[in-house]
């Protein structure tokens, strides 16, 4: 079972903006749902999935990149070339 | 270069973007109208996931499968709706309004990829392609009956995808006929040496319908408690139909079953809340207004711009990777997915597909499942292949209550070209 | 007054050299050009864009690892760290987490106390985040600017057991890595921001601190120090240590607590999905190192016969020794010396990096002091001329040239005796001073000679042929 103090930690980590109005029902949605993920601690975790395929890489060559344009050009906000976002504290 | 004019009759809204005209070259795929579901990156075309949080995003490339449809000489005709972000089952979760089942508009069309799926039932293209994470092309193909196929994990490259679960999901073909499907899968599948987890095996198969000796597996969990028995029913019978084809019926059992939607939500969650997490407005989505500092600036610009769903998603899969009790999940559910595909490992010794009703039940109507998990559990014959990372189509077999049921064909490890055989001869024989 | 152990241990981040980033395919020589030009969908992460990995950045983790003594894991994989920050464009990075390439090996330095051995935990492989700009000065008025050039960048972690004693180890530590780094030709010394520190150090029986923001790896002992003494004065009022995170102020030498950035983080890490493991122990066979620090500075004992001090110093920096062999033909030991001793000083004094000074003028030079052509005084002249020259941004001129022209050659031999025979004949009052026995007489007469030959004689020689000329005459 989660409290909404767990909800409100996990939309904090998680940046999903959360508001006071949703806290309840999302808490019982979620609790629900996570109860049904119980199912798996039956499980021993240390059996993993296994990959079979390995070392997939490609060799260090350069190759053309985007233009400053192209790069910019979904942003919201930019100023001489660089992204703008909101303030750092 | 020729070009064809494109201006459908989108009642069911299966459309997000329609280009107009269209311009296309030689190849086997000349000039067929081909819709591509809004999470497949097209350059210069908004691409949106159905979200707002993309909304007037303009992908500067393509994703390799459009490289490879447009030189094959696909007409690109339009994006299409889509459960937001893929999550759904329906495409009610789309943030630009529902796409209408073509065969009954009070009905969804399944989803997550509804819109390639009306598009292609209500006759408006030829064929379309699709995303399968967790049934999300065999469910619509499903409930708007038509043929819908998830290849092989890698078969098909995932390179300008838009992921959602990157270990689960894959781009496939759509269509009213296996024929059409095939020819659709032969330009999309092979090795892109983008795609780390990209496989060489190109596709060049053409139908057939000889299925004399095939044994087929009948799991006993895909016709249990939750599945509509009518629905039970007509899949039997197409057992049947297979059978008188010359198939062997063998009836096979999946333990593992109990574990698949819980290993499969906590993946998809928990991928998915990492591969959401670059949606800020920073580098593309509507600007960011907010003038708060950027951790809340970007908590009400993801807010504003995620549906519910998708918000709820998110804080499952952060749950599941959090340090504390819930934390283990993640891990547990892959051990999960090695049962699963231990399971089919161990079922294709005997058999070489698998046969099954694709969805419990016919298509919903509007509004039917409003509680998550209910809607959750719809996904429990699909996921199992997403799971293991084996092909499986969807071929409609028959209809209950005028709406059409799907036949679920799972296969071997890059064995697409068994269960489309066995898809063709299934076709060939009730056409 | 109690003395108070100091524990520290060192997390070295190091940007590789390869030609391009860690998962794309942009360059990695972005130098001073203009913002978001060496971008492309991978490194700006836009939806959709896969990862590919650097095999080249392997190989250069690998050869660190090698020649850092450690084991390469059997398996390694690529973890996300997800956390939010406009610099890092995906939310997440792609690192390495509980499966990294090499671990447990170690690093020789000069400790405190002696040689010693500093133990690495682990290396691992890992991408640069971006740029951020910080703008604006009203609160409301703040905004951040980010350039993504930077972001892909391979970076490899290096982490060591908290063996380190003092802020002193600790630079001689990261000298050492840093040597060791250079002649392996995996990363680029002179570029700014390639090799970043964090570090973590108590007091024996407090709290951990951990220090961030480290950006030149000359501030490591400032900060250290700052921060013992920081910690010791706290300490010794019977105040407690609080566990905190602390950022560098190189420009006042201080740390200070860090806020919201640094607050208790869950990374949530998990397998990167759209990337395979690595199988790549058997790759360190196929691996030649080169010639190492320690290896060169015995090579230089034996093949030289330098002394121990002046190999250390000469092999501490790849280029410095690189410059040393070009001039060692002259006169290794005297090449030594004047690399070493003099050089060097006049190089840090300048602030200069032994790029300043052309071997081929050092060895001219070398030549000269060699012939006995010019006094060790005239050479340090010269030296101070030619480095002024590129200080100022002059072509400097040739040594030959300079003793040509200010006529700096040393008096011969024979000029020296006569102008000897001069000074006895001027300075009778000194000469029986000395034969007095007044040992002071000597050093004016050799000053009185200096002064006739504008001091352009061997003090040392000139003070045995007086003495020898002077003993004769009796």
């Amino acid at each position: 079972m989660i409290t909404s103090e767990d909800v409100r930690k996990i939309s904090k980590l998680a940046d999903v903006g959360i508001d006071d109005s949703e806290i309840s029902e999302f808490t019982a949605q979620c609790s629900g749902i996570l109860n049904y993920f119980a199912i798996l601690d039956g499980l021993d975790q240390d059996v993993p999935f296994i990959r079979e395929r390995y070392n997939v890489l490609r060799d260090d060559e350069v190759c053309p990149s985007l233009t400053q344009e192209e790069s910019l050009q979904n942003a919201g906000h930019t100023e001489k070339g660089y992204f703008k976002a909101p303030r750092v504290m | 270069m020729k070009t064809l004019s494109f201006h459908p009759d989108d009642a069911v809204h299966a459309f997000i973007t329609t280009i107009p005209h269209v311009s296309y070259g030689e190849g086997p795929l000349c000039g067929m109208t081909v819709a591509v579901k809004d999470n497949i990156s097209t350059k210069g075309i908004e691409t949106t996931c159905a979200s707002r949080i993309l909304k007037g995003y303009i992908p500067p490339y393509d994703a390799h499968v459009i490289t490879l449809l447009r030189n094959a000489g696909a007409a690109i005709v339009g994006k299409t709706n889509m459960d937001e972000f893929g999550m759904g089952t329906t495409t009610e979760n789309s943030a630009f309004g529902p796409t209408y089942n073509p065969l009954d508009h009070s009905r969804v069309p399944g989803g997550s990829s509804g819109g390639s799926a009306a598009a292609v039932a209500a006759g408006l293209v030829d064929c379309a392609i699709g995303s399968d994470t967790g049934g999300s092309i065999r469910c619509p193909a499903a409930f708007c009956g038509i043929v819908g196929l998830k290849p092989t994990y890698g078969r098909v490259s995932r390179y300008g995808l838009i992921a959602y679960a990157n270990s689960l999901e894959q781009i496939g073909p759509m269509a009213r006929d296996v024929g059409t499907l095939s020819r659709l899968f032969s330009v999309l599948a092979g090795y892109d040496r983008r795609d780390a987890t990209s496989v060489d095996k190109p596709y060049t198969h053409t139908p057939c319908a000889d299925i004399k000796g095939l044994k087929v597996g009948v799991p006993r969990e895909f016709f249990g408690e939750g599945v509509n028995p009518q629905v039970a029913d007509v899949v039997r019978q197409a057992i049947e139909t297979l059978k008188s084809l010359g198939a062997q019926a063998i009836p096979c059992t999946i333990p593992s079953m109990k574990y698949a939607l819980a290993a499969y939500y906590v993946t998809c969650t928990s991928e998915a809340s990492s591969n959401l997490a670059r949606f800020d407005g920073v580098r593309y989505g509507p600007p960011i207004t907010s003038m708060k500092s950027w951790h809340d600036a970007f908590s009400d610009q993801r807010k504003a711009g995620f549906g519910k769903e998708v918000r709820r998603r998110i804080m499952l899969g952060t749950f599941s990777l959090a340090a504390g009790y819930y934390g283990r999940y993640y891990h547990k559910a892959q051990t999960a997915r090695q049962m699963v595909r231990n399971d089919f490992d161990r079922i294709f010794k005997e058999v070489d597909v698998i046969a099954g009703p694709t969805m419990p039940d016919i298509a919903f109507k509007f509004g039917e499942k409003s509680d998550p998990l209910q809607m959750y559990l719809s996904d429990i014959l699909t996921v199992p292949a997403n799971l293991a990372g084996v092909p499986a189509l969807s071929v409609p077999c028959g209809t209950v209550d005028s709406m059409p049921v799907g036949l679920q064909l799972i296969g071997r490890y890059f064995e697409e070209e068994r269960i489309i055989d066995a898809a063709y001869a299934f076709e060939q024989e009730v056409a | 007054m109690e003395d108070f152990e100091t524990i520290i241990g060192l997390e070295i981040h190091c940007q590789l050299n390869t030609k391009s980033k860690m998962f794309c395919g942009c360059s990695t020589d972005f130098r001073d050009n203009e913002p978001n030009t060496h971008t492309c969908p991978i490194c700006l992460g836009l939806p959709g864009s896969m990862p590919m990995i650097n095999k080249r950045a392997v190989e250069y983790a690998l050869k660190v690892a090698k020649a850092l003594e450690c084991t390469i894991r059997e398996e390694s994989e690529f973890s996300r760290k997800n956390y939010f920050y406009p610099d890092l464009n995906k939310a997440y990075q792609i690192t390495q987490y509980d499966k990294p390439l090499a671990e447990r090996g170690k690093l020789l330095i000069d400790g405190d106390h002696g040689e010693k051995e500093v133990r690495i935990t682990r290396i691992h492989l890992e991408e640069d985040p971006g740029r951020s700009v910080h703008m604006g000065t009203t609160d409301r008025g703040k905004y951040t600017l980010v350039d993504y050039n930077r972001a892909g960048i391979p970076l490899i972690e290096i982490v060591t057991e908290p063996d380190i004693r003092s802020p002193k180890e600790a630079r001689k530590f990261l000298n050492k890595l840093r040597a060791t780094l250079e002649y392996l030709n995996v990363f680029d010394s002179e570029k700014e921001g390639s090799l970043r520190v964090d570090a973590n150090i108590s007091l024996k029986g407090s709290e951990r601190v951990e220090v961030k923001n480290i950006s030149s790896y000359k501030g490591v002992e400032k900060a250290l120090t700052f921060e013992v003494t920081r910690q010791k004065n706290l300490l010794r009022r019977g105040q407690p240590v609080i566990r905190e995170t602390r950022h560098f102020v190189e420009a006042r030498g201080v740390t200070t607590s860090s806020r919201s950035k640094e607050e208790e983080h869950d990374y949530r890490y998990f397998p990167e999905p759209d990337l395979l493991p690595l199988r790549v122990a058997s790759w360190v066979d196929a691996i030649e190192l080169p010639e190492l620090p320690d290896a060169r500075r015995e090579r230089f004992r034996t093949q030289y016969g330098v002394s121990l001090e002046h190999a250390k110093t000469l092999t501490g920096e790849l280029k410095l020794a690189d410059f040393y062999e070009h001039v060692a033909s002259v006169d290794p030991l005297l090449a030594a010396t004047w690399t070493a001793d003099y050089l060097l000083g006049e190089l840090n004094y300048r602030d200069f990096s032994i790029d300043a000074m052309s071997s081929d003028l050092f060895r001219e030079l070398l030549d000269l002091i060699k012939a006995d052509t010019i006094t060790d005084k005239s050479a340090v002249e010269i030296l101070r001329m030619i480095l002024d020259a590129v200080k100022e941004g002059r072509k400097p001129e040739r040594p030959y040239e300079i003793v040509k022209r200010l006529g700096l050659a040393k008096t011969s031999g024979d000029q020296i005796t006569a102008l000897i025979h001069d000074v006895i004949a001027e300075q009778k009052a000194a000469v029986d001073d000395y034969y007095a026995g007044k040992s002071q007489a000597l050093n004016f007469l050799v000053g009185q000679v200096m002064k006739k030959c504008r001091g352009r004689a061997d003090p040392g020689y000139l003070n045995k042929l007086l003495r020898e000329i002077l003993d004769k005459k009796v």
